[in-house]
């Protein structure tokens, strides 16, 4: 063997006696490890930001529509999201129809977006999509813009009576949760 | 100097970055070439072990305390909340509560090499000062952290220790009003101790970059003890030092894991998975491992104020350690008569660690106090006079012409480790009728719990012991942990009335309960309990397992263990017998009876087939992550030994040249 001290003054990585391809072969399968192993402190970090448990099983909720008349509508909370439930009125529901999909900015006919049977309850999630304000128009006496739907008041957009976007930046229509009828004057959310 | 600085680095992008801001050039300089002596042994791997053992308590830190809250009412349960519902809670947090004893571990073993080898001589006083520092900032921030789940250890660990400050005249209790917030432990003093628990490490970051800098300035100090001579002494930090740390890492890391993933509580106290309780002092009230020696060093002066003065002067004598050792030879290997005594010092150490874990009672007083004396005369007598009357082999010419051999620096290693983990198993010794030992389906490394038994012992928990006890941090969605199909387990619940908030006129709401629901306690609340069962609350059997010492086989014979009192024993009105009841009598009735419960699948329904299914079912309920945690604990273990054989394997090929 060479001078034994000689490695310590010169590059580390030349002029070794070992086999040279044998070390690189075990650095790059320790660095690779050491990669993984980083990887796999970092994951569980990261994954437990998510929805713990208990979020992910919030229980659903069952609304009562009985009290509510024509023209009026209620918000229930749900994932801790406003859920605004319609009653409409029929002129509502007519003008809903009467749009054809072709005009719309996100086609969608207003059947796509109640339960056949049940025209008259427009169950939506009350959040804009455009940047998350909740819009106006679920109460009678709100502003409802232009289409009597839903008015957002961060950023002007309209929405009509089936809750689909007609006018302002949102890009997509309101979102129709899960929801099932129970019976003719109940649902259940989620 | 203004002007760039002239970056050596070849890539513009990196040359343009440190031409500016020399980052690299600094990295390169104290990290990559670095000049080491180039004769450390293991013992030099414990600086970097106890970085990493800070990187990690500060990231599972950072996201245990996302979901933790520091408030009286909601801290114990949003604890189990992160060890039952948060993904990888239960990872985060046992890495955590365990990262503590290996950080303390590493950090003694750290200690130890310092004051072996003699580095804390000049010109490493300083060096070594910090160091002091740093210890009594960890233990400060352990002690802190330790409050935080609020468990009954928590509470009366936070009070007795906040108390010692009152042993000062005069101020005392001012300063104890002071760290309270008010007039007892309570929401004030939790708040600020989470508080102050998530800013000291950052203030342990600062006092290290510290340490490591004045490191960097004087240079390791090394076996022989000896200067550097000449550049054929030292190799350069990367790769000869980044190699041979990793080995440690990938070994310490692989005996953390062990713990974390097989035998997470064993280094915990069974009283903690109890809620604190102001108006209760737990029977057998200890601090944790790493603390035990300093609390004997406490017990063992009859006087209050001397013994808080012993207490913190056994670390505050290392302050001034440099200057009680008059030796002018740095490492043991060349002090005959100083290697003997830093051993009888290290034992006396681990003697006091072992008091600390037993009452004060017959021996372990006598004893505390001769380990107490010998700790103190080491500082104060033995080590100054030493210097001049011991006569020091004769030291090597220099670390590239070693005279003496390698000592055995790994057997001496294992020895302290071993002795360190002698302060554990002292805890309760009571059980006067042995407890049988069960044998149980979780036991082991490989065991996991019994579904079908799990199963039985739900339907017993739900037809006998529901009947008083809750179980408030289950969830019907739990049960698919036991083996329960989501139907099943709909139905569970649904047959259970649950409050559900407040009706649209304000009054309390009742309903079907649903999976998401906790399991229903039997009792509004805990005074209802008591009114309904003679004065005595029958405690929530959520974690009763992890909450008694030997929970499994403590439990099991207590069900097992009622009978007629002896003639000559007198009971209490109301109360019943039990041969494994500390005191032996117990408030709760025999509540297991032959043929009570009907098993579906045909098993026997006697009385020990009984305990021993609810035993397993609330074992599992103490433990649900148990089977997960086994299964991950393989291979992370299997995968951290082939890494430490790799980074070994490769470390031998980067030293061949030295060696």
């Amino acid at each position: 063997m060479a001078d034994p001290t000689a490695a310590s003054t010169v590059d580390p990585h030349g002029g070794h006696p070992a086999d040279p391809s044998k070390r690189d072969m075990l650095e790059l399968m320790a660095t690779a490890g050491a990669a993984i192993l980083g990887a796999a402190i970092v994951w569980p970090l990261v994954s437990s930001m998510n929805p713990a448990k208990d979020v992910l099983a919030l229980s659903s909720v069952e609304v009562d529509l009985t009290p509510i008349q024509a023209g009026q509508g209620i918000v229930v909370s749900w994932q801790g999201k406003p859920i605004f439930v319609r009653h409409r009125t029929p002129e509502e529901i007519k003008s809903a129809k009467d749009v054809k999909p072709s005009e719309l900015g996100d086609p969608q006919t207003d059947a796509a977006r109640v339960k056949a049977g049940h025209d008259q309850w427009l169950v939506l999630v009350g959040i804009c999509t455009h940047l998350g304000c909740i819009p106006l128009g679920n109460k009678p006496a709100d502003v409802r813009g232009e289409f009597g739907g839903y008015f957002c008041p961060c950023h002007g957009s309209q929405y009509d009576t089936s809750g689909r976007i007609r006018k302002g930046p949102a890009p997509t229509n309101l979102a129709v949760p899960p929801y099932a009828f129970e019976s003719d004057s109940k649902i259940k959310i989620g | 100097m203004a002007g760039l600085h002239k970056s050596d680095f070849a890539n513009p992008v990196i040359n343009w970055v440190d031409s500016r801001l020399p980052i690299f050039t600094m990295m390169q300089k104290e990290y990559g070439v670095f000049p080491t002596p180039k004769n450390f042994n293991y013992f030099w791997n414990f600086g970097a072990l106890a970085m990493v053992c800070l990187m990690i308590m500060m990231l599972t830190g950072i996201f245990l305390a996302m979901y933790y809250q520091p408030n009286a009412d909601l801290a114990f349960g949003s604890v189990q909340h992160i060890m039952r519902d948060v993904n990888y809670g239960w990872l985060m947090r046992y890495v955590h509560q365990n990262g503590a004893s290996m950080f303390f571990i590493v950090t003694y073993i750290h200690i130890f090499r310092g004051l072996y080898y003699g580095s804390y001589k000049a010109p490493r006083e300083l060096l070594w000062m910090l160091g002091v520092i740093i210890l009594i900032l960890m233990m400060a921030t352990a002690f802190m952290g330790y409050v935080l789940p609020w468990g009954q250890m928590s509470y009366w660990g936070a009070t007795v220790i906040t108390n010692l400050f009152s042993a000062f005249p005069v101020v005392g209790k001012y300063i104890v009003t002071l760290l309270w917030g008010g007039f007892s432990v309570d929401q004030p003093t939790l708040n600020r101790f989470f508080a102050l628990h998530y800013l000291l490490p950052f203030v342990l970051v600062g006092v290290i970059f510290l340490h490591v800098a004045a490191l960097h300035i004087v240079g390791s100090n090394n076996p022989l003890g000896i200067d550097v001579k000449s550049p054929q002494d030292t190799v350069p930090f990367h790769p000869y030092y980044t190699i041979k740390d990793s080995v440690g890492v990938c070994v310490f890391l692989m005996i953390w894991a062990a713990f974390v993933c097989f035998m997470p509580n064993f280094l915990g106290d069974a009283n903690n998975f109890i809620p604190a309780n102001p108006l209760q002092t737990p029977a057998d009230i200890v601090p944790e491992w790493y603390f035990l020696p300093y609390y004997a060093i406490l017990r063992s002066v009859p006087n209050k104020l001397l013994g808080v003065c012993m207490m913190f002067g056994s670390l505050l004598v290392l302050f001034i350690l440099p200057w009680l050792d008059t030796s002018r030879v740095r490492s043991a290997r060349f002090r005959p008569i100083y290697r003997v005594v830093i051993w009888l010092w290290v034992i006396s150490f681990v003697v006091l660690g072992i008091c600390g874990a037993h009452k004060p009672e017959g021996i372990w007083v006598i004893l505390s106090r001769v380990a107490t004396l010998y700790y103190f005369a080491h500082f104060l007598v033995i080590l100054p006079i030493l210097g001049k009357i011991e006569r020091p082999l004769p030291l090597p010419e220099s670390i590239s012409n070693p005279v003496v051999a390698r000592s055995g620096a790994i057997a001496a290693l294992v020895a302290i480790v071993f002795g360190l983990a002698a302060m554990q198993p002292a805890r309760a010794e009571m059980a006067e009728p042995k407890m049988p030992e069960q044998k149980w389906s979780f036991d082991g490394v490989f065991g996991t719990v019994d579904m079908a038994s799990a199963q039985r012992g739900f339907k017993v928990y739900s037809e006998v012991c529901a009947a008083c006890h809750g179980m408030k941090f289950l969830h019907y969605r739990d049960l698919a942990g036991i083996g329960l199909s989501p139907e099943q387990i709909k139905g569970i619940a649904a047959a259970v009335t649950v409050p559900q908030g407040l009706n649209d006129a304000g009054e309390p709401k009742e309903g079907q309960g649903t999976p998401a629901n906790q399991f229903r306690s039997p009792f509004q609340n805990d005074l209802a309990a008591r009114a309904g069962n003679n004065g005595a609350l029958p405690p929530d059997l959520s974690l009763i397992v992890n909450a008694r010492e030997h929970g499994a086989d403590y439990i099991y014979a207590l069900m097992v263990g009622f009978g007629d009192a002896p003639k000559d024993f007198k009971m209490q009105d109301g109360m019943s017998f039990n041969m494994y009841f500390p005191g032996h009598q117990i408030a709760m009735p025999q509540p297991l009876h032959d043929g009570q419960v009907t098993f579906i699948d045909g098993s026997p329904s006697n009385i020990a087939q009984q305990a021993k299914d609810v035993v397993t079912f609330l074992y599992w309920a103490s433990n649900p992550e148990e089977t997960e945690r086994k299964a991950l604990g393989v291979r992370v273990v299997l995968y951290l030994g082939f890494m430490a054989c790799l980074t070994y394997a490769l470390k031998r090929k980067v030293w061949a040249a030295i060696h």
